[in-house]
């Protein structure tokens, strides 16, 4: 176990990432810290370049005024320049505040204000023109540095500040005054704060979550002591960096373990860039891993026969006995291997290629609960994929899976440092070197996360194990009692509806109701792609989404989830009574899920009123019309006569119906 | 932004005087004048069978007119031929794309830099130093125009293989990959749906601006055209019948009287 080895001697070992930035340059300079592929090559940049460039950077961001402790806001997709921004912004004992480059100028505007941002480090046009808007009220903002200048060449100057000019007025500073930056990396301490994250909210206002050195930096050692963690891993950014499983990975741990980060071309040539790579080291969120399910499984369908049948029964294989080789399970036969071998070369290793995963030593999923069949699938073709449980809060480590000892229904034990107990109600509350310093400006919300005996509220329900692991089943807030008062946990039915291919997402209804509701959104690849084989003609969405043909496949999955609840004796009460089909798909831009792609249960409910109405009604069918935002901020209508389908319940305690 | 266009438009590039095309007795083009200014979009409408395709065509060479006057950058020619008007740093795009469908989207604008080729057949075939440092270059110019373009994902994707919008762009990616002085766009944003055409009007913005190439443009789509050009020409049954800011033109109740019928 990596827990016995013995660890390094921690009074040598820096205590801030600026300083560990200048460790890194000293240890492995000539190791590769970023590649990036521009104009179709990797271009790499050295520790010791990455080291010399952040220094200039700082230079050029004190040149600009930024002071310790002030705000700077990074936005844009993951390239290198703007994680060396967040670096040279720390160094200056300036804290980073990444905001989701996908977010309209409205959303921005609160953060901006919140955090009183004066410098903003931004990728492109897009983002200059959002950061431009929003300054009208954002008196504060002075300089907004773009790091691609395409589109930008007509606009007038103002505040606008190209990256390369800014580099220039770093050497400028530099030389005039040589020891600044060292002076301000001496100043820092760990206990300040290191980088401040928004969360996403899932109600009311995003808040600014302030992380510490010391927090981020502890969570990270202890990742990588216990995963054996070293230099030689390769990592792929794609996640936006706005959030804190990216951060984590792509930054934190980066500076800590020193390993290598990879940049994408595009958000689009994201699968052959991985594919280049093949990352050592990799994370995704459940809906990420389902993307890459659904793309083979339409790739499968439309292969010929006999490779179908080869798929099927090497799949079947590998759900048999899969996990079990991985998890080095002795009990599993000879011929079982042989085969399970055998399905390696025909189809398991061309799959893990095919999905860039050949080389994966450790892959971490995490962010919402992830379906068992989904997780199964990955770990059958020999992906060693895990659970771990965290938050932003949390500097995300709280709980990992070990390997060998690795479940679907649970997020593994506690990692070290950290301890757990459940409160009476069910929520897991927690003590952790890795915990936040506070909300920014908002000490009622910070005191309100903690128990009066300084625990911390996670606001999940769950329980630990009989052999220590931890098990999620709901936010504890939305983990309710029917009518009748048995338990209704609606994101296990929705996580349940969603591992059908067919199904985007899904919001359940049920507290304090007879019966359980749902609404469905299907996933318009999947499905448009289905309507094609069968000749369906279709104009959109929510042309497609109101055929009686796609109720019908939809009824089938809803069905088959009841027949799976009716097996549970605590969920069978949880049925889904009646369903419809959304005409519209739930998007962020109208709030109705957060920029992580959680739904926001509650504000559904409330713009959807008439809908959910009407199912537990009983109607046939129900008229409603919705306002769209579009990305560029336009509004449109969308209007339908949704027809509302009611399912199959089964009787209690049976057993799978066929 | 507009202001600054303004000073950057230079001096008369090409200035097409009294042209006229027939076919036999077919009369396209009937005493057609007038002018593309350096760095400027100009757009040429009219309704079907105006004869904006024969005035492109013209322009490049491809159909010698047989009365009228072709001055390109002060240089004059009653006949134009397509080899010296690509030299002379025409290029073009098509309106039924003339794609090579098998090859890939690397490919089939790597064909764009075929007239800037110096080394010959055998030194290329041989791989000979020269020839593989010569390939270095174009390539490196062609992947300034596919991160341009922002069709990294298709890089090494047969083009037959894409949807029509993205061919779209790869054929305007061949024509730049020329880098041409002068491009001609012949309905470029045809059967598109509207998203399509927004990107499409980018692209062909930030061509002008980026590059400041000359640009002129065959289209169907009026909306479309007066957002993005400086000047419209309008013919009509081989006639010019306007000229001038897209303003301007709106207000001409000829052209009014073209596009929406003479009750209106």
């Amino acid at each position: 176990m990596a827990r016995d080895l013995p660890t390094q001697s921690i009074s040598t070992q820096p205590e801030t990432f600026p300083a560990w930035v200048q460790h890194h340059a000293r240890v492995r300079g000539a190791r590769p810290a970023m590649r990036e592929k521009d104009l179709g090559i990797w271009q790499t940049i050295t520790w010791a370049e990455l080291a010399r460039d952040v220094r200039v950077l700082a230079h050029g961001l004190a040149a600009l005024g930024v002071q310790p402790g002030e705000h700077v806001a990074i936005v844009g997709e993951n390239r290198p320049r703007l994680y060396l921004s967040m670096m040279a912004a720390q160094s200056l004992g300036a804290i980073p505040v990444p905001l989701y480059q996908d977010a309209v100028a409205q959303e921005m505007l609160y953060v901006l204000q919140d955090a009183q941002v004066r410098v903003a480090v931004v990728e492109d046009q897009e983002q200059v023109d959002k950061m431009l808007e929003a300054s009208a009220h954002c008196p504060d903002l002075a300089y907004v540095v773009y790091d691609d200048p395409r589109g930008l060449r007509n606009y007038p100057p103002g505040k606008l500040l190209a990256f390369d000019a800014l580099m220039d007025q770093g050497r400028e500073h530099a030389a005039a005054h040589p020891d600044f930056v060292d002076r301000a990396m001496a100043a820092i301490g760990p206990h300040d704060a290191a980088a401040m994250f928004y969360t996403s909210g899932t109600t009311g206002k995003p808040k600014g979550v302030m992380l510490t050195h010391h927090a981020l930096i502890d969570r990270a050692l202890a990742i990588q002591e216990l995963e054996n963690l070293t230099d030689r891993e390769d990592v792929l950014a794609y996640l936006p960096p706005a959030w804190i499983g990216q951060n984590m990975f792509s930054y934190t741990q980066f500076l800590v373990t020193g390993f290598t980060v990879n940049h994408p071309e595009s958000p689009n040539t994201v699968a052959i860039d991985m594919h280049d790579i093949g990352p050592t080291y990799y994370f995704a969120p459940p809906r990420v891993l389902e993307g890459l399910l659904t793309q083979v499984m339409i790739r499968m369908e439309d292969a010929s026969a006999i490779k179908r049948k080869l798929f099927h029964a090497c799949m079947k294989l590998a759900r048999r006995v899969g996990v079990r080789i991985l998890d080095k399970d002795g009990t599993v036969g000879l011929w079982d291997r042989i085969k399970y071998r055998v399905g390696d070369l025909l189809i398991y290793g061309p799959l893990r290629n095919a999905l860039g995963m050949s080389r994966v030593r450790i892959a971490y999923t995490a962010g919402e609960a992830i379906g068992p069949d989904l997780f199964i699938f990955y770990r059958s073709i020999g992906i060693n994929l895990k659970q771990l449980y965290g938050s932003t809060e949390t500097s995300v480590f709280v709980c990992v899976q070990s390997d060998g000892q690795v479940r679907a229904d649970t997020v593994g034990p506690p990692v070290k440092g950290v301890e757990i107990r459940v409160a009476e109600n069910g929520e897991i509350q927690i003590k952790s070197p890795g915990l936040f310093k506070g909300y920014y400006r908002n000490p009622e919300a910070t005191a309100e996360s903690y128990t009066a005996d300084g625990w911390y509220h996670t606001g999940d329900a769950g329980y630990l194990d009989t052999d220590g692991q931890l098990k999620i089943i709901d936010r504890a807030k939305d983990v309710g009692k029917l009518a009748d008062g048995s338990l209704f946990a609606p994101k296990y039915i929705e996580n349940k509806l969603k591992f059908f291919q067919h199904i985007k997402e899904a919001v359940a209804f049920g507290a304090g109701r007879d019966e359980v509701c749902a609404f469905i959104n299907i996933d318009l690849e999947a499905v448009g792609n289905w309507a094609e084989r069968r000749g369906l003609p279709y104009a959109g969405y929510t042309d497609l989404a109101g055929k009686p043909e796609v109720y019908e496949l939809i009824r089938d999955c809803v069905e088959q989830v009841n027949a799976d609840l009716a097996t549970d004796p605590r969920l069978a009460g949880s049925q889904i009574a009646r369903f419809l089909i959304l005409h519209k798909e739930l998007d962020p831009d109208d709030d109705e899920l957060t920029r992580t792609r959680k739904v926001r249960r509650a504000f559904i409910a409330q713009k959807y009123g008439v809908l959910v109405d009407a199912l537990f009604e009983g109607k046939s069918s129900q008229y409603i019309e919705t306002e769209v935002k579009f990305e560029d901020g336009r509004t449109g209508k969308i209007a339908a006569d949704l027809p509302i389908a009611t399912a199959k319940v089964y009787p209690r305690n049976t057993k799978k119906a066929a | 932004m507009q202001d600054n266009r303004e000073t950057r438009i230079g001096d008369v590039i090409l200035d097409m005087k009294n042209i006229s095309l027939a076919f036999g007795g077919v009369k396209a083009l009937t005493d057609i004048s007038f002018d593309v200014r350096e760095h400027e979009i100009r757009a040429i409408i009219g309704p079907n069978g105006a004869g904006k395709s024969s005035m492109l065509n013209v322009i490049n060479g491809v159909y010698t007119p047989q009365q009228g006057e072709i001055a390109l950058a002060g240089v004059k020619f009653s006949k134009m031929n397509s080899r010296r008007a690509a030299e002379m740093g025409i290029a073009r795009t098509f309106q039924n794309l003339a794609l090579f469908k098998g090859m890939s989207v690397l490919d089939n604008i790597m064909t764009g830099r075929n007239l800037r080729m110096r080394s010959g057949i055998l030194a290329q075939a041989f791989r000979l130093g020269s020839a593989e440092r010569e390939e270095i270059a174009h390539r490196e110019f062609v992947e300034n125009i596919i991160d341009f373009l922002e069709i990294q994902a298709y890089r090494k994707t047969p083009v037959g293989r894409l949807p029509y919008g993205l061919q779209k762009r790869v054929d305007l990616g061949r024509a730049l990959a020329m880098e041409p002085r002068m491009l001609l766009l012949d309905e470029p944003m045809a059967g598109m749906n509207i998203e399509e055409k927004q990107d499409m009007s980018r692209f062909i913005l930030d061509v002008n601006d980026e590059y400041g190439t000359t640009i002129v443009l065959i289209e169907h789509d009026m909306g479309v055209v007066m957002d993005i050009s400086d000047r419209v020409v309008v013919l009509d049954y081989g006639k010019k019948i306007g000229d001038g800011t897209p303003d301007a033109v709106r207000s001409n109740p000829d052209v009014i009287q073209a596009y929406l019928g003479a009750s209106h």
